[in-house]
């Protein structure tokens, strides 16, 4: 891979150390408001690993993630409001929906050939369209949104100890990046890398470009989707611009280019930093707005400085990519 | 359904489209020059609409006057922002470009939002209300000067841009940067000049909605699509594109809201977008590339 790859034993000691510290960490830190925070950490750094599959891996930028998430969420609150299923149902219907999503505006944006720019601001026009959709038709409540009744009890998917919640999207983060390093290691995951690096060279090579990316923008969509069923379910709530808002797109986008889009452990990163970011501005003052201004001047730094996000400065070296990037 | 009520809708609409064209202008300008796509369109509005409101309300200017003070200003803060942020990164990747407008309107957006707060601010000035009748129906006046002003003032752009000295340079480069150079024109110069100027029309645009609209930290995000919409209709890069793409876009907001309510009634802009990037990514008047 690159000169600064670890070994697979020191490879598969970071994997464990990071796990233990998350495993513990609801039990050092157990107060309410602290698992609160690592739940978020951990919810954005899976919703980011699912931007970062299409926009990191595969290098299609994508400013409308949100439109995989909110129709997760909103999938999973009508599976069990409207149709009377078990909540838990809601998880694969949230797969579904996000990924069916995914396809759906990866083959339409695809087939007409659009890339980089402007397959990003296609991408958020899908997701201005759901969000006005949801606010306008019955199935998702309006603009008044799903208040899902609250009865606590894991049968119906609401844990009464914010701890659950934190042990499950724990799970969910974990699947996420050892589908990451399975991307990294997969000849699917090669296939996007050409991609990413060079659409017309991946072509005369022989691959299948436009499957390719619409199988990416599946599989990012279905995580995507997941992240939204969860967000349904610890909040019992969702209205439209929650689930289709452009800011939680950003969101995804931040954490994955600020960590280091197209690395495995860049959303966990980002995720992390940008929690720690947003307390340390709320401890700091009451004035909203100083957390997404420090992430709107570090995103403009790493583009402009690390093309591979803060994961570059945990590496001893320069990876080879860097080189390739910073020679362009 | 009333025929008068369709009239009053085309003319609010067509009114609406005109201050959408100014505002889709300097976007248009700064891709059809610098071949970028400048997302911080919207939240440059937005500080600008700022700047109207209070020039009003601290300094008693009205706001059609501060067009004098805003453009000059906005001018020099596009000029600004090419050399020190955007001007570094142009080169490389489309997409590059991208995040770090994107990185800026971040920014920007949330600077007014520690400064100005979240709330909505709209102004109020003796003639807000003012009605003329116009054919059958009555139409507000800061709308009919707002689309007077806008039209002409993309129509002076338009001169400047075809008869003076920058603007046949400004063409040049949009034309062929590597030809242009070579004449001895300073490319750089030119691409931080024309980032101004398409900032420029965000100050004016900003002078003539604050009397009609409301501005608030958010007020960006409610324009960015909309000019994206108007300049991918006309074609990248085409200021004619721009005016009928705009009127279109005002058209379609207002029968939108017409025809299928106030909430229903957003979705044929976000429509227009897909489907032209879809089906026609020329635009109706873009050359082929």
């Amino acid at each position: 891979m690159n000169a600064a790859a670890p070994t697979a034993r020191q490879a598969w000691l970071l994997h464990g150390s990071l796990l233990l510290v998350a495993l513990v960490f609801p039990f050092v830190f157990s107060s309410s408001f602290a698992v609160n925070l690592g739940v978020m950490a951990l919810f954005y750094a899976f919703i980011g690993q699912s931007w970062n599959i299409s926009g990191g891996f595969a290098g299609q930028l994508s400013f409308g993630h949100v439109a995989f998430f909110g129709a997760g969420a909103y999938a999973a609150a009508i599976v069990q409001m409207r149709w009377g299923l078990s909540p838990w149902v809601g998880l694969p219907a949230a797969a579904i929906a996000g990924g069916l999503v995914g396809g759906i505006i990866a083959v339409l944006s695809f087939r007409a050939g659009l890339k980089g720019s402007y397959f990003a601001l296609i991408t958020l026009a899908f997701a201005e369209v759901l969000r006005i959709l949801a606010n306008s038709v019955d199935i998702t409540g309006g603009g008044l949104g799903m208040l899902i009744p609250a009865k606590p009890g894991a049968a119906n998917f609401q844990f009464p100890e914010r701890r659950e919640f934190y042990f499950l999207m724990l799970l969910l983060t974990v699947g996420s990046i050892a589908l990451a390093l399975w991307l990294k290691r997969s000849r699917f995951g090669a296939r996007l890398a050409a991609i990413r690096e060079n659409e017309d060279a991946a072509k005369a090579l022989g691959i299948d470009v436009f499957r390719e990316k619409v199988k990416v923008m599946v599989l990012s969509g279905a995580l995507c989707g997941i992240g939204g069923c969860f967000f349904t379910q610890y909040y019992l709530y969702i209205d439209p611009s929650i689930a289709f808002g452009m800011d939680k797109s950003v969101e995804m986008l931040l954490v994955s280019m600020i960590g280091g889009a197209g690395t495995v452990y860049g959303p966990l990163i980002g995720s992390v930093l940008l929690a720690v970011i947003n307390e340390s501005a709320r401890a700091l003052t009451t004035i909203q707005g100083l957390s997404l201004v420090i992430y709107g001047v570090l995103l403009v730094i790493i583009i402009a400085m690390l093309p591979n996000g803060l994961v570059d400065l945990f590496r001893r070296k320069p990876s080879a990519k860097a080189d390739a990037k910073g020679g362009r | 359904m009333d025929l008068s009520i369709i009239g009053a809708a085309a003319i609010n609409g067509l009114l609406l489209g005109g201050v959408y064209t100014l505002v889709a202008s300097g976007l248009t300008l700064i891709y059809g020059v610098l071949h970028i796509i400048n997302f911080a369109h919207g939240s440059l509005l937005m500080l600008a609409m700022f700047g109207v409101y209070f020039l009003l309300t601290m300094a008693g200017v009205d706001p059609y006057l501060s067009l004098v003070i805003m453009v000059p200003a906005m001018y020099v803060l596009g000029y600004l922002l090419y050399r020190f942020v955007i001007g570094r990164f142009a080169s490389g990747k489309d997409e590059n470009i991208l995040l770090i407008t994107l990185g800026l309107s971040i920014l920007i957006e949330n600077l007014a939002l520690m400064f100005f707060k979240g709330d909505s601010r709209t102004i109020s000035v003796s003639y807000i209300d003012d009605m003329v009748q116009v054919g059958p129906t009555l139409v507000s006046l800061p709308k009919i000067i707002s689309f007077v002003a806008a039209i002409a003032l993309c129509a002076a752009l338009g001169l400047v841009i075809k008869y003076t000295d920058i603007g046949k340079s400004i063409r040049a480069v949009a034309r062929e940067r590597m030809g242009a150079r070579l004449v001895g024109i300073n490319v750089d110069r030119i691409f931080a000049i024309s980032y101004g100027i398409g900032i420029a029309t965000l100050g004016a645009a900003a002078c003539l909605l604050m009397p009609i609209f409301y501005v608030s930290p958010t007020t960006g995000q409610v324009f960015i699509m909309v000019a994206f919409t108007v300049v991918v209709l006309g074609g990248m890069g085409s200021f004619a594109g721009a005016l009928v793409g705009g009127l279109i876009v005002g058209l379609t907001e207002s029968f939108g809201g017409l025809f299928l309510g106030e909430s229903l009634g957003q979705i044929g802009i976000s429509l227009i977008f897909i489907l032209i990037l879809l089906l026609r990514p020329t635009g109706l008047f873009g050359a082929k590339r």
